[in-house]
């Protein structure tokens, strides 16, 4: 059965309250998820008081302040600071984002930072991507073909035929869309989820591909592909502004087309 | 434990090459269930403070009979694809395969019941 409630080894606790310095004016309170797994003990809600007059004005600045001046256990990825990378995703204020590209300002009263929801979690808010990556690569998203490539030129496109894979390749698999979906929650070992079948969807449009219909096979599945009841939870969550439910329900047009 | 590569869990048993007929089922039978289901409401209006006799009556005018037997099968068809679905998403291993069972043969009855219910009622009247 899907699993509705949290197993109990899950259940998050509450967790210390640091305070503020005492010549703060401008203090928001962070309530950060923590988890270690070599303390046995259950998860943890901590407390984190900070002076945003002297912090920097995204999320993470706030999560590297902690980690720098009050709490450096505290465990987080992070990279480009600039919506690139996507190590840095998590739900921040009930909603998957990037922690990089999230002002402060931007979220109302206290600050809840949670890990990605519903993935085994390594530690603090560090999700195991280990699933996610291996159904990205089952999707063999490389450009496959038959035909040779031309001897003195690149496989060329138009200019509309790389217009439809602009937007798609946008996509930097930061796991925001899959981990906001439902329907990934309950079936993630076999649905693939918005972000792989929107990489998927990148390359069966793509002009130069010749594996479009056994792409279609592989993806015409009632798990795989049809699970996406188009609850469109990945499109609202998406930081990059992507469309990964448009794309699976072209993805669907595509195979009823190709029956009709 | 399991030493199984994630590739190879991702990969699992690969596809079915299934889904779209069903995605496209349950999407044409919704379609055909929005004029048939106003019909059978409009159509009940002026027939409820009719007897037993005057419903029979009205189901046994070929037109209504053959529209109330399709509507029985979209109605059936349509929800038996839409509960499959609820079954696989929240019910997974042997007891989702049951349950799967479950919803196709309860379903067949309920046509199989319906259909039957509307050709003896038409073809009833008259005797």
């Amino acid at each position: 059965m899907a699993q509705f409630i949290l197993p109990p080894n899950s259940r998050v606790g509450k967790g210390e309250t640091h305070a503020a310095p005492a010549d703060a004016k401008n203090v928001r309170r962070f309530d950060v998820y923590r988890y270690d797994p070599d303390t046995g003990e259950n998860p943890r809600l901590d407390s984190y008081n900070i002076d945003v007059d002297d912090c920097g004005p995204m999320i993470l600045d706030a999560l590297i302040k902690i980690k720098n001046e009050v709490d450096p256990t505290l465990t987080f990825r992070r990279s480009c600071r600039e919506g690139i990378c996507g190590s840095c995703a998590m739900n921040i204020d009930g909603a998957n984002t990037l922690a990089c590209t999230l002002a402060i300002d931007d979220v109302k009263g206290d600050v809840s930072v949670y890990p990605l929801p519903h993935m085994s979690v390594v530690k603090d808010l560090v999700p195991d991507l280990t699933h996610f990556y291996a159904q990205y690569a089952s999707i063999k998203p490389w450009l496959q073909t038959r035909s040779p490539a031309p001897p003195d030129s690149e496989r060329l496109q138009s200019k509309e035929e790389q217009e439809l894979i602009n937007s798609p390749s946008a996509c930097i698999l930061c796991a925001c869309c899959s981990t906001s979906c439902p329907s990934y929650w309950w079936n993630s070992d076999r649905y693939l989820g918005p972000a792989v079948l929107l990489a998927a969807y990148r390359w069966l449009v793509d002009s130069r591909d010749e594996a479009t219909g056994e792409r279609l096979d592989d993806l015409e599945d009632p798990f795989r592909l049809y699970r996406c009841h188009t609850i469109m939870n990945c499109t609202y969550a998406c930081p990059k502004d992507l469309n990964p439910a448009k794309a699976i329900g072209e993805i669907k047009q595509m195979l009823t087309a190709r029956r009709m | 434990m399991s030493l199984e590569t994630p590739l190879g869990k991702a990969l699992g048993h690969g596809s079915a090459r299934a889904g779209t007929e069903h995605w496209l089922a349950q999407r044409l039978t919704a379609i055909a269930l929005i004029p048939l289901g106003l019909w059978f409401v409009f159509a009940l209006v002026p027939l409820q403070h009719g007897d037993h006799n005057a419903i029979a009556n009205w189901v046994a005018e070929p037109l209504n009979a053959v529209l109330l037997i399709l509507l029985v099968i979209a109605l059936v068809y349509h929800s038996m694809l839409g509960l499959q679905v609820i079954v696989e998403d929240y019910v997974h291993g042997a007891l989702g395969h049951t349950a799967l069972i479950t919803v196709k043969f309860v379903h067949i009855i309920l046509a199989v019941a319906g259909i039957y219910a509307v050709v003896v009622t038409a073809l009833g009247v008259g005797r």
